[in-house]
């Protein structure tokens, strides 16, 4: 129990100096797991009998002085939608629910090679379309704060299980918001990268042009060293990007003094919660303190990013989900006539109402007649939200606001309104289609007691200037979400 | 302006998107995309005459590579997964009639 409350990094350095072993450290994910499972229901899969033989392979390799990432040994959990061979990969979708994949994603193998352990997959809205992992087929999972609410999404399974200690750290995907969102609503730390930064080969696609893989964990620190680890140019990845250097830790320094910070205006409007406003204002306050150079500024084209958002990732799922057919793997309808109808049968039993309603919008959108005036103005859309962005960062090292315009909402309220569920990804939609890196640190709580995040967003292949502000805010804030009792953390809901 | 998707407008979404949608889907489809496009119409106020529309944020090329075989023969796993199987192929209904 107790060791699952250490750091991932901290976990990993014992792990090395052989004072705890592997098998300690995975049965103690596995203790809180099923402490924990029936309440928060993070996890689709759990893999307990094939991590305790991956732990004993990794204690080998320890021992013989083979391993010596700060990771080895380490728990995590993998999100459902990257493939990990030989364990269900099902995308909390019906239509994957008995999927094994033959290959892995090179993200995970690349934390496989340092030594990790999958204690499972996480859950997450279905196809990583929606805001509160609701959409899953494999019901919601719940917040570890207070399990009447939602822990955000799509990356919700990934969030909470961290939250709840029932794994060191996890890897999530951001689309529009779905690392930095569900992050903020639970109270942990989560990245996403620069897009092209983390290989998607094996990450099950959405919006082919905005996915990105990220870590989630419980400090800055850990967040960046996970990512040095999966980050890297990969040749199976045609837009993976080339970068002069991976090594995001390096960046970790407390000194922000002169750094130029930007607080876009637009983004405290209408439907931003007073005590979520409150929080970032006192958060913006703390890095002034610490000497940066802190101005309000006009983004301008706010309110454009989420319409622009829903038509180009619904066109690409509409592309991308159009494999899923069950002809080579996957579901398949029980009673067919012909061909095209069990491609019909099987797509409508085995998809839920989400991801219809935007494989609808998005075979729509790319229709004749309707390219134009919906897809290819979208993209010009998103033209114009990258320029806003670059005078943004001719000015800024980084750009400062909320995560999201609220705390994690109950669960069952969100779905009825589609439209309204999106609009709680305004400050964390145009990011993704300007490519840019984001991160979201707790920085409060609100009148619930239920956690805020910060997003601090960089230009693209800066990474270091989030991770540096992030990490200097995070010293100097200290405890905010009231979790360190006497020296030692608590579990959120107790 | 508010959108208005009629019947014949949903058939084809449905025929481009391969889902057989019940009549009850059918007509919550139907109010859920004209909102939907309602919203997206707030697009139309923003003037993109001269605008390059944006496909891909890096100005990237297409990736070429030598067609080099890498990995082995994966036959058995890939047809494990498959809804049915016959003498080491997929099954599927009959397609030529």
């Amino acid at each position: 129990m107790e060791l699952m409350k250490l750091s991932a990094l901290k976990l990993g350095e014992l792990i090395r100096n052989r004072e705890v072993s592997v098998k300690e450290a995975v049965s103690a994910s596995f203790e809180n797991i099923r402490a924990f499972e029936s309440k928060i229901n993070s996890f689709v899969t759990v893999d307990e009998e094939n991590a305790m033989k991956r732990a004993a392979e990794v204690q080998k390799l320890i021992d013989e002085g083979k391993l010596v990432s700060p990771i080895a040994g380490v728990p995590v959990g993998i999100k459902d939608n990257m493939c990990t061979k030989g364990l269900l990969t099902t995308c909390s979708s019906k239509i994957l629910g008995n999927y094994i994949p033959t290959y892995t994603a090179t993200a995970v193998t690349k934390l496989e090679e340092a030594g990790a352990v999958i204690v499972g997959k996480t859950n997450m809205d279905e196809f990583a379309m929606g805001s509160t992992t609701e959409t899953s087929a494999f019901g919601p999972t719940r917040n570890p704060w207070d399990i009447t609410r939602v822990p955000g999404g799509s990356s919700g399974g990934s969030c909470a299980a961290v939250a709840a200690f029932e794994c060191s750290y996890a890897l999530g995907s951001d689309t529009g918001g779905s690392i930095r969102q569900p992050s903020s609503f639970t109270g942990v730390t989560g990245i996403k990268p620069t897009y092209g930064t983390v290989s998607r080969y094996g990450l099950i696609a959405y919006g082919s042009s905005l996915d990105q893989i990220g870590p989630v964990a419980r400090s800055v620190e850990e967040c960046a060293a996970i990512l040095d680890i999966i980050s890297g140019y990969d040749p199976k990845d045609s837009t993976s990007i080339k970068r002069d250097r991976y090594d995001f830790s390096a960046a970790l320094s407390e000194d922000v003094r002169g750094m130029k910070i930007g607080i876009p205006k637009d983004y405290f409007g209408e439907g931003l919660d007073e005590d979520v406003r409150n929080s970032i204002m006192k958060a913006a306050d703390t890095l002034r303190g610490l000497g940066a150079e802190i101005e309000e500024f006009d983004l301008s084209l706010v309110e454009y990013a989420i319409p622009a958002y829903y038509v180009i990732a619904s066109a690409e799922a509409s592309s991308n989900l159009a494999r899923f057919d069950g002809v080579k793997y996957g579901y398949r309808t029980a009673d067919y006539s012909d061909l095209h109808n069990m491609y019909k049968k099987t797509r409508s039993e085995g998809f839920g109402p989400e991801v219809k309603r935007r494989i609808m919008l998005g075979s729509f959108v790319l229709s004749s007649g309707y390219y134009d005036a919906y897809y290819l103005k979208a993209l010009k859309t998103k033209a114009l939200i990258k320029q806003a962005f670059d005078r943004a960062f001719a000015k800024y090292d980084i750009i400062l606001a909320p995560a999201a315009p609220t705390t994690a909402p109950k669960l069952n309220e969100s779905l009825k309104d589609p439209i309204k569920m999106y609009l709680g990804d305004i400050y964390t939609i145009s990011v993704n289609l300007a490519g840019l890196p984001g991160i979201s640190v707790p920085c409060g709580k609100d009148r619930s007691g239920m956690p805020i995040g910060l997003q601090l967003i960089a230009d693209c292949f800066k990474e270091d200037n989030i991770l540096k502000a992030a990490y200097a805010y995070e010293k100097a804030a200290g405890d905010v979400l009231g979790i360190m009792k006497n020296g030692e953390t608590v579990m959120p809901q107790a | 302006m508010a959108n208005y998707i009629d019947d014949e407008t949903i058939e084809y979404v449905g025929i481009l998107a391969k889902l057989e949608l019940s009549d009850e889907e059918k007509e919550a489809a139907k109010k859920d995309m004209a909102s939907m496009l309602d919203y997206v119409d707030k697009l139309n106020e923003l003037d993109t005459d001269n605008v390059v529309p944006m496909c891909h944020i890096f100005d990237v090329k297409n990736v070429f590579r030598e067609d080099v075989v890498t990995n082995g023969d994966g036959s058995a796993d890939t047809l494990a997964n498959a809804p049915e199987e016959y003498r080491d192929g997929f099954m599927v209904p009959k397609t030529v009639v």
